[in-house]
């Protein structure tokens, strides 16, 4: 168990630095960093003073230490376009895009879930047709066209929700929550659904074809015969043994989740890290981007590797191959 | 999803005789004797999907023909002609069918012209992550060792991110590299490259798969006892093994390439407004929601969900279809 962890970690570690590698490359050699901080009056001596306080005439190998060192204390300079410090931009904006991710894999889980199970047991029924037409519609519309098909319906036609922002939020100490407050709630509503319904039509694609294949096992045929009562068998034994590869795919489909609020995020206005990294990429703004990139890179690695170690724990036979390598 | 009920007995047969080029036996009737036409016949759904699909890329390519107007042509546009609802509303215009968008743009000619450089672009990025993909697992899969241990230790890393992010990515690097110059027509190639490297790495898993597999059946044996290079090996008796999931693939990313296209262009950094294409028509037509004017947002919007729809249904009964396992 440790030697397998051991060798994730590197693996990992191993990914980060190759990231690093990137998002380096990025600042090194998109644009010249002289040339965006300076005006087209600059003296050539000045920008020559400018490069080498900033460090550029170093080895390429002491950059990318500098970089790395800079990256690892969360520093990664100053925004061309906001002349704001890289990371108090970001610390303001993660928030916004983690709270909305959260509820939106939580509305994937608790509507998903059960429209897995409802289709797996009835599988012939009218409801459960529908409901996995639905879901092929779910998968194949694009998650900008539904959010302005939402937009539409709630805030055009029937004015009932917000069709931008957070609403009102609420700061404590550093975190500022729009959870707390009902405008933020209601303006949560449509960005959560939106970002959240590919993942719960994947969810219930996956709980149903678990439930289907659980439900035909000898376990369950005994508890049948036991007379045991539906539900319990249904709830109590089927779902229960479907849960390991669904904990497994909800626990990766967080980081897509993150990845595909940039889209939910510029449809609604959300003021979090997606529309950051949008503007940044419209505008050029490399430092945002590579320290979007790298943060993303270690929240897929960081969900990877605990994925990985709960699969670990719950399902034996990996532990023994982890033990024999 | 689709039950197919083909006879598989017969099926079985007819690709066997297919194998050994049949001289009795025209290419033509083995096709129509053949399951996979069987099973398309069997799903209604599919029949109108392909019919759909058919349609739309019909309509996209002959898009200078059949369109009422150019919206590439400047000179006929005209301000005043700009948010005019669909013909059949109070105010609409029998010249302009659908209406049109803010700059007096036909919307029915902007879609057609549109759906065709969205279906450019995304044909042309799958074609870009076959090649690319195809190439890379054959490579890895028949040199094995070392070079496979990198070129799937890059595709493990790259997997780890979803798509639209990888794109999103070289778009922007290419944006910013490309910023100072500004060529006719790049922005087009940016995309393709941007959407074709996100793809790739399903390509290649696949292939080295199959690769890995047939590299040490005997006629592979038998070709490099003879002398045959491992070029000719891998693409002309290797890669014969790898089409059929190759196209299945295919066949489910262009509907992705589609709406990645889509969406990169929605979100700012895909093809300019002059250029139309479905996504960037969608952007327009956003801003212009509150103001009423769903017309320039919703058919733009149906045309590329109908599109997307069709050739995903297409692709999953393409699956269930080449699946001898599904039979």
């Amino acid at each position: 168990m440790l030697a397998f962890a051991i060798r994730r970690l590197f693996e990992a570690a191993l990914v980060m630095v190759t990231v690093a590698l990137i998002a380096f490359t990025l600042f090194r050699f998109v644009g010249d960093p002289v040339n965006q901080m300076t005006g087209q009056d600059t003296p050539l001596e000045d920008r020559l003073k400018l490069r080498q306080e900033l460090g550029l005439d170093d080895p390429i190998a002491v950059q990318f230490g500098r970089f790395l060192s800079g990256a690892v204390r969360f520093d990664f300079g100053i925004s061309y376009q906001m002349k704001q410090p890289v990371t108090a931009i970001i610390a303001e904006r993660f928030p916004a895009t983690l709270e909305l991710a959260l509820v939106a894999a939580l509305f994937a889980v608790a509507l998903g879930i059960p429209m897995g199970v409802y289709t797996g047991i009835h599988r012939d029924s009218w409801l459960a047709k529908i409901f996995l037409s639905v879901s092929l519609v779910g998968v194949s519309l694009p998650t900008f066209l539904i959010g302005i098909l939402l937009i539409y319906v709630f805030s055009v036609k029937l004015g009932l929700l917000p069709s931008f922002g957070r609403g009102d939020v609420v700061q404590i100490g550093f975190w500022r929550t729009g959870l707390l407050t009902a405008s933020g709630l209601k303006a949560l509503i449509m960005p959560a659904v939106t970002l959240g319904l590919f993942q719960m039509t994947l969810v219930t694609r996956l709980v149903r074809s678990e439930m289907l294949e659980v439900l035909r096992t000898d376990y369950i045929k005994f508890a049948r015969a036991r007379g045991l009562p539906e539900r319990s068998i249904n709830f109590g034994h089927a779902l229960k043994n479907t849960l390991v590869p669904v904990i497994t795919v909800i626990g990766l489909q967080l980081g897509a989740i993150i990845a595909f609020a940039i889209i939910t995020e510029t449809v609604f206005q959300w003021p979090g890290m997606g529309l950051m990294f949008i503007q940044a990429v419209q505008n050029a703004d490399v430092p945002i981007m590579a320290a979007y990139l790298l943060l993303v890179a270690f929240l897929f690695v960081l969900i990877n590797f605990l994925v990985d170690i709960i699969y670990v724990r719950v399902d034996p036979r990996i532990r023994i191959y982890g033990r024999a390598a | 999803m689709t039950e197919s009920i083909a006879p598989s007995s017969a099926a079985a047969a007819s690709s066997q005789t297919d194998r050994r080029k049949p001289a009795q036996r025209s290419r033509l009737a083995a096709f129509l004797d053949s399951d996979l036409l069987h099973s398309f016949l069997a799903s209604k759904l599919v029949v109108v999907a392909a019919l759909l699909t058919a349609l739309i890329f019909g309509a996209a390519l002959l898009s200078p023909l059949i369109a009422p107007h150019d919206p590439y042509d400047l000179k006929s546009l005209s301000l005043l002609d700009a948010d005019t609802p669909p013909a059949w509303l109070a105010g609409g215009d029998r010249n302009f069918l659908l209406g049109t968008d803010d700059q007096g743009r036909d919307i029915l000619s902007t879609i057609l012209y549109g759906t065709r450089s969205s279906l450019e672009i995304g044909i042309c990025s799958v074609l870009l992550a076959i090649i690319l993909g195809l190439s890379l697992g054959l490579w890895a899969g028949y040199a094995g060792g070392r070079i496979d241990t990198a070129i799937m230790r890059i595709a493990d890393v790259q997997l780890t991110f979803p798509a639209i992010l990888t794109a999103l990515l070289i778009d922007g690097v290419a944006m910013a590299i490309l910023k100072n110059h500004t060529i006719e027509g790049g922005k087009f190639w940016i995309l393709v490259l941007a959407i074709g490297l996100s793809f790739w790495v399903q390509y290649a898993r696949t292939v080295r798969g199959v690769t890995l597999v047939e590299r040490n059946k005997e006629y592979v044996e038998a070709a490099r006892l003879i002398g045959i290079g491992p070029f000719k090996i891998m693409f002309q008796h290797i890669l014969p093994n790898v089409l059929g999931p190759v196209l299945v693939i295919a066949t489910i990313n262009l509907a992705l390439a589609i709406i990645t296209e889509a969406t990169l262009s929605f979100l700012g950094v895909g093809l300019p407004p002059t250029e139309p294409s479905l996504g960037t028509m969608i952007q327009v037509g956003n801003k212009y929601l509150f103001s009423g004017s769903w017309w320039m947002v919703a058919f733009p919007g149906v045309t590329l969900a109908l599109l997307a729809l069709a050739v995903n249904l297409l692709g999953d009964w393409l699956r269930d279809a080449l699946n001898p396992k599904l039979r």
